[in-house]
């Protein structure tokens, strides 16, 4: 059994009430920093964790919290992200909906941290009853004097609001999070400034990702070095995994990072193996936007070596062979999925998603759906494949914000490991429609990339 | 550091020292040339604007004096400022080069190339960066996204087809006029420019947007289908207006004044923004005070019927065929003599 930090109590009836919470040893941190602890020992403390950033990046959020810029006079913001719409990832919602004292502590103990005294939750808007369940939090946890003015008569206010987003993807963007949240079109900002020196309303901002701020809470229960020695080598810690697909058991799982992958699939305590007894073709690691990876790249790296659940392992090789542990959204494909109809479900959702702002995403979003859509449905032609793969390049690194990339990859991928599969689809357009191309087909070991 | 407080930055090459803070595309600007980036969403004049176009990418190879390791990524030249030492590479870079083909293939995939109809035709940003950068061929086998025309008030038309969503015209519409009357609606590339309502555009300095504009998406309906632009003579001319600075550009056709612009600089930029009522009202010679023919790129298909007679070489003079063949142009530079 892999241990638990922010999932120990999940099952306990009730634990969605303060009561229960604090019986299960709730807002202990919330003490413990406020009674004994400055606010810089706080981002030391998290700093000695090497807690990494779980919405997707996996930037450092110690370091994060360093670069904060204190500037006498200015009002300073944390920013919970809680517009959690990657396709595949759903890990947010559940802790959100289960153990809400989780995150509204983890904020508490996170803005005292920065020197915030007032907080933002933006929370996705099809979440709403994952709002009214916050809301509800955050009012039971204000009549019991963890938040509001001099909290245990500590001396320090802090205000926390939900603010529901309107339901792009778009704002689960640092900086269209930002404009969005100031009631603005959602809109990425060309950085630099980084929120951390002009952020909300022009004042130092720190955005968290919900699972990064709830983790702060065991940080300070059982001290930074402590939670350090849970995983492996900078990816520290546990990590909520969303899993789903053709899996037995889908659901959101708490690991320890540095789980071979292999036993994250195959294990009754996790995944439960493939659902019918069918082969795993393929997995989408980290939520939609990661590069796809069949399944013999997934369990071993290049170098042969098991991969692992972790930053550094998933992203072995690169993008030639590689993937990235992104938001932890963890798609399995068996062997009787269409790969270029999932590919192609994945650019209509970048399509639709695209804010319109930067050319090549604008433009390349749409143009990469027409193709796969072309392919799909038995009008391709060879050429369309080598034209994916240069639309892709072309959007990759030329945007604003990360959505060009993320939607460039998960083609880009699909290309450059079922290649054979969109050849056939093409070829054969009238047998595409009626049955799919198969795991028989790849009963050699893929091709070696170069 | 060459003087006080200035950054040297050298691009593709050619040193200058700028302020700091300056932008990379502003500090080209200052050299000139081939070198500079182009520019479809950035104006000086509108702050915040720039970053969205991506036509303006450059390559940092050397990101300044003391942290001499190159950006990542390409960056948007007009929205990243210099670091002292900075080195960049434009035209220079075979990267950049393909990243702005690139860029400009996406921005024309979905543009209606009505150029022979559209308004703005020789004086387009996008036409020239077609020019220039584009291939004649289109990779794009799908149907062209299309809206409606709209008219904006009675003097603009929208024409969103052609639209490439650089948001100048928002950014005026919220920095110089005092009521915020349009916006982008949508997302993706299904975005378009907007007032909600039909005609609701009621300001005195609506009609900047037309300027802003680097396509013909936004129109003067004063002016609309009277004349190519290659076919009109502009003139810098000032009147004593009480709105607006009262320096614009007449252009005319014959003795005609059929538009009236703001003054734009060689980056296609207005020096000062006017009135409506200098735009869509004064069209009359007595109106205004001529000060001197504008001066035109050479290279501009503007200047082209105007500012260059017709010089017969000897040969015509000399050969009775050539002469013929070339009838009607001898006939006209004998009319302008």
């Amino acid at each position: 059994m892999g241990r638990k930090l922010l999932l120990t109590h999940i099952n306990e009836p009730g634990i969605h009430t303060l009561e229960v919470y604090r019986q299960k040893g709730g807002y202990r941190a919330v003490e413990k920093v406020l009674k004994q602890m400055t606010p810089d020992e706080v981002v030391e403390e998290v700093k000695k964790s090497g807690l990494r950033g779980r919405g997707g990046a996996g930037f450092p959020t110690g370091m994060k919290w360093s670069f904060l810029a204190k500037p006498e006079g200015v009002p300073r913001y944390l920013v919970c992200n809680g517009d959690e719409s990657e396709p595949g990832t759903f890990k947010d919602r559940y802790l959100m909906t289960h153990i809400p004292h989780a995150l509204i502590e983890g904020m508490i103990v996170s803005s005292y941290a920065l020197g915030a005294h007032t907080s933002y939750i933006y929370v996705r808007g099809e979440m709403m009853p994952q709002i009214r369940i916050l809301e509800r939090a955050i009012q039971e946890a204000k009549a019991a004097g963890f938040l509001g003015q001099n909290i245990m008569s500590s001396g320090y206010n802090l205000e926390i609001y939900v603010q529901p987003g309107g339901g792009a993807y778009i704002c689960g963007e640092e900086t269209a999070l930002l404009e969005s949240l100031e009631g603005k079109r959602g809109n990425p900002r060309i950085k630099p400034p980084f929120p951390a020196i002009a952020g909300l309303y022009g004042c130092p901002t720190v955005v968290n990702n919900v699972e990064s701020i709830a983790a702060t809470v065991p940080i300070i229960n059982d001290g930074g070095e402590e939670y350090a020695k849970i995983g492996i080598e900078r990816s520290t810690g546990t990590k909520l995994i969303s899993a789903s697909g053709n899996i037995k058991n889908p659901g959101v799982y708490e690991i320890e990072l540095g789980l071979p992958v292999e036993e994250f699939i195959y294990s009754d305590e996790y995944c439960g193996g493939m659902a019918n007894g069918k082969r795993l073709k393929a997995v989408v690691a980290g939520g939609s936007s990661v590069p796809i990876l069949p399944a013999n790249l997934i369990t071993t790296t290049a170098a042969g070596t098991a991969r692992l659940m972790s930053y550094e392992s998933l992203s072995d090789g690169g993008f030639q062979t590689g993937t990235m542990l992104g938001s932890g959204g963890f798609v399995a494909f068996d062997e009787d999925q269409c790969i270029v109809r999932n590919t192609w479900n994945f650019a209509r959702f970048y399509h639709h998603e695209s804010c319109g702002q930067c050319s090549p995403c604008r433009e390349g979003t749409g143009w990469m759906e027409k193709v796969l859509h072309k392919i799909e449905s038995g009008h391709g032609a060879q050429s369309d494949i080598d034209l994916l793969v240069d639309v892709a390049k072309k959007i990759e690194g030329n945007t604003i914000c990360p959505l060009g990339d993320a939607a460039a990859w998960p083609v880009a991928s699909a290309i450059r490991h079922f290649r054979d599969e969109f050849e056939w689809h093409i070829q054969h357009p009238g047998l595409a429609k009626t049955q799919n191309y198969g795991l028989a087909q790849y009963a050699d070991p893929l091709q070696p990339i170069l | 550091m060459a003087e006080e407080n200035k950054f040297t930055v050298s691009i593709d090459g050619i040193s200058v020292s700028v302020d700091p803070g300056t932008t990379i595309l502003n500090a080209a600007r200052q050299i000139g040339g081939d070198i500079v980036p182009p520019a479809m969403c950035y104006y000086s004049k509108l702050e915040g604007s720039g970053g969205k176009c991506r036509t303006c990418l450059v390559k940092v190879s050397k990101g300044s004096e003391k942290d001499p390791r190159p950006m990542p990524k390409l960056v948007a030249s007009c929205r990243t400022t210099v670091m002292d030492g900075m080195e960049v590479q434009n035209i220079t870079s075979p990267e950049v080069v393909e990243a702005r083909k690139a860029v400009v293939e996406m921005l024309l995939i979905n543009h209606p190339l009505d150029c022979p109809v559209c308004d703005q035709a020789g004086e387009c940003k996008l036409q020239d960066l077609g020019y220039e950068h584009g291939s004649a061929k289109t990779r794009y086998e799908f149907e062209r996204r299309t809206f409606e025309r709209i008219d904006i008030g009675d003097k603009i038309q929208l024409h969103m087809n052609r639209c490439i969503l650089c948001y100048r015209c928002v950014f005026t519409a919220d920095q110089i006029t005092d009521k915020r009357v349009h916006g982008v609606i949508g997302r993706g590339d299904h975005a378009e420019i907007s007032t909600y309502i039909q005609g609701v555009v009621d300001n005195d300095f609506s009609g900047n947007v037309i300027d802003v504009c680097p396509v013909g998406a936004l129109t003067d309906k004063t002016f609309r289908f009277k004349s190519r632009v290659w076919f009109t003579k502009p003139v810098q001319a000032h009147c004593a207006c009480e709105k607006c600075s009262g320096k614009v550009t007449l252009w005319y056709k014959g003795e005609e004044v059929i538009r009236v612009t703001a003054r734009k600089d060689e980056f296609g930029e207005v020096e000062s923004f006017i009135c409506n009522t200098c735009r869509f009202e004064r069209k009359a010679t007595s109106d205004w005070t001529i000060e001197q023919p504008t001066a035109i790129n050479p290279a501009s298909v503007i200047g082209a019927n105007h500012y260059e007679q017709f010089q017969p070489p000897a040969v015509i003079s000399e050969d009775e065929k050539l002469q013929t063949a070339n009838r009607a142009q001898l006939l006209r530079t004998e009319k302008l003599k």
